[in-house]
């Protein structure tokens, strides 16, 4: 019988033939950390007596949630982390370059690979067709000593797209709406497998999109095939080579396949305090909004900045509402200034901010305000995430979010496209 | 034998209830950042616990985030063991990883406060409060050989490497 892209890539690369339920330990194309969770790493790698890294060009240190540093205790863990680095040859990257997601998917991950980070949402490099998963700090240190890790092989949901997305719809409602649709647990311990007419013909931006969220339902994996837009975009960030067609097999055995028409979508919203409490934004019309982001390594992309640019062009924020931009990376700030993007949002009245998490997770850079309401692009609106448990975070697109920004309020961006 | 009392928790409590990304100033100062375990699912919960007290859970625990702050701030409660009807993925493996059981079960028949006695060889939960016995789901041998080592690190440095 056929395999799952999960288990094609597992079982390469345990040397098994690895099946869902079966257990593997897997060779390890890279492990990383970001700032938050790679001071415990490297204090777990160091309880665990390691002194060097199994391969340090395959180790990489990301600097990008808190970053510049807000504070002097978030600072001294930064020096841990370049000193780590310096010390063991680690791959690093500082200040300024952009969220770990998005420069794992322009220059680390290859399709194929198996990926583990210590972040949930390590799942984005699924959108290249890598086997990327997040994993704690303890998990993360042993496969930087070891090289290797072991998993359990998932079962696969295969989720079928079909039809071409309405004008103002996007990969982020398809996604918001599956997460609603499955609920927050309901690919826990499992494979989301993408697959059909309009996963073939999604830009690798939407593929990290959805990829990004599959952890949002519980998933351990969220795939895409590795095809000729996979082929494209890696030749397009200059590294062709790394490319390799994945796909998989026609008569693999998934648990469920869910078919989704998208042409019947429509722009879809999560509301406070769970990603699957999701509604057609119609639906929260009038919702009055103190703050608009617009970035992550959701919805921070060349892309993403494109749709909302169009949107705010000749417009501006509405006077009660703050918006705020974080470019997910360097490279993508640097092509939004050259396109004029930049200068566009600014006109509208946003807070530009540099490259990285920014106020996504609460720590600095727009933490909300007791009773505040924020609609933003990131993946999370659980209670707190924003910096402020008395706070209510909705999710949408950049396009909603374009539109709420204007109207001071959620409004459906078909009105204003 | 593990004994303690139930803390009961609904569905979906997420890391970010356990310990929020506004804290992460205090992610290397541990004794800090545990005084605020499970902060904004109950701000009374670090204060009522006890060394050896159980965190009762609904769906879905520890979804969220893969910082392993949040089972190491429980542990460091003194919680000896979660019981869940389910557990999130990275948390569950997390824990593990830790020494600190995550016991999946039907836990509708505990009520807050009640006196828990759990056998981990037997896969047994005893409701003492309320008379009853019953089971937990099987963790796989990979991990039941982890937690035995008391965690990831000491297993590793002990056996050098995975055995599944
Ligand atoms: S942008 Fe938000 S979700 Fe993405 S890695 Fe940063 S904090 Fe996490």
């Amino acid at each position: 019988m056929g395999k799952t892209l999960a288990e094609k890539i597992l079982s390469q690369k345990s040397g098994n033939d690895a099946r869902a339920g079966d257990m593997v330990i897997a060779e390890v194309d890279l492990a990383f950390v970001q700032d938050t969770t790679g001071p415990l790493t490297v204090r777990q790698f160091q309880s665990g007596g390691f002194k060097s890294l199994a391969n340090p060009l395959k180790t990489a240190i990301f600097i990008d949630h808190a970053a510049p540093s807000p504070n002097r205790s978030l600072s001294n863990d930064h020096w841990l982390l370049r000193r780590f680095a310096r010390e063991t040859g680690a791959v690093m990257s500082d200040v300024g370059e952009g969220v770990c997601h998005q420069l794992v998917g322009e220059s680390l991950a290859r399709p194929g690979d198996v990926i583990v980070g210590s972040d949930s949402h390590t799942v984005t490099a699924g959108g290249l067709g890598a086997f990327a998963t997040g994993m704690g700090s303890s998990d993360v240190a042993v496969a930087m000593a070891l090289g290797k890790t072991w998993f359990r092989v998932p079962e696969s949901i295969q989720v079928v797209a079909a039809g071409s997305f309405p004008k103002g719809v996007y990969a982020k409602d398809l996604t918001l709406h599956l997460i609603g649709l499955i609920g927050a647990d309901g690919a826990t311990y499992k494979a989301l497998e993408f697959g059909g007419e309009t996963v073939t013909a999604m830009s690798m931006s939407s593929r990290l999109t959805t990829a990004n969220m599959a952890v949002e339902a519980g998933a351990k994996v969220g795939l895409f095939p590795a095809d000729e837009t996979t082929r494209d975009y890696l030749a397009g960030q200059g590294r062709g080579e790394h490319y390799r067609p994945i796909s998989p097999d026609t008569d693999a055995a998934y648990e469920q396949t869910i078919n989704i028409n998208v042409a019947g979508l429509e722009p879809t919203v999560s509301r406070p305090h769970t990603v699957d409490n999701t509604a057609p934004v119609t639906e929260l019309k009038g919702t009055k909004v103190q703050q608009v982001v617009i970035g992550t390594c959701t919805n921070g992309r060349l892309e993403d900045l494109a749709v909302a640019a169009g949107i705010l062009k000749g417009k501006k924020s509405h006077p009660e509402t703050r918006l705020i931009v974080a470019p997910a990376s360097r490279r993508v700030m640097l092509e939004a200034v050259k396109n004029g993007f930049i200068q566009v949002l600014i006109e509208a009245g946003a807070a530009v901010l540099p490259p990285g998490c920014g106020p996504c997770l609460g720590l600095h850079q727009g933490v909300l305000g007791d009773g505040e309401v924020c609609l933003s692009t990131s993946n999370r609106n659980f209670k707190g995430r924003m910096g402020n448990p008395e706070a209510l975070v909705y999710l949408g697109s950049p396009a909603t979010a374009a539109a709420t920004a204007i109207a001071g309020e959620i409004t459906d961006p078909r009105e204003v496209i | 034998m593990l004994k303690g009392r139930a803390f009961k928790f609904g569905d979906g409590i997420s890391t970010d209830h356990i310990i929020p990304g506004r804290l992460a100033h205090l992610r290397s100062n541990l004794p800090e950042l545990a005084k605020h375990v499970l902060e904004d699912a109950d701000p009374t919960f670090v204060s009522r616990v006890k060394a050896g007290d159980f965190i009762v859970a609904g769906s879905n625990f520890g979804l969220g985030s893969s910082r392993e702050h949040a089972p190491l701030v429980i542990k460091m409660a003194g919680v000896s063991a979660i019981l869940a009807k389910s557990a999130a993925r990275i948390f569950f493996r997390n824990a593990i990883n830790l020494g600190l059981p995550v016991l999946i079960c039907d836990t509708d028949g505990i009520a807050d406060g009640d006196e828990l006695a759990v056998d981990l060889a037997a896969g047994t939960v005893r409701n003492v409060t309320r008379s009853k016995q019953f089971t937990f789901g099987k963790i796989p041998a990979v991990m039941l050989r982890i937690l035995g080592e008391g965690g990831l690190i000491p297993y590793i440095q002990k056996h050098g490497g995975f055995k599944l």
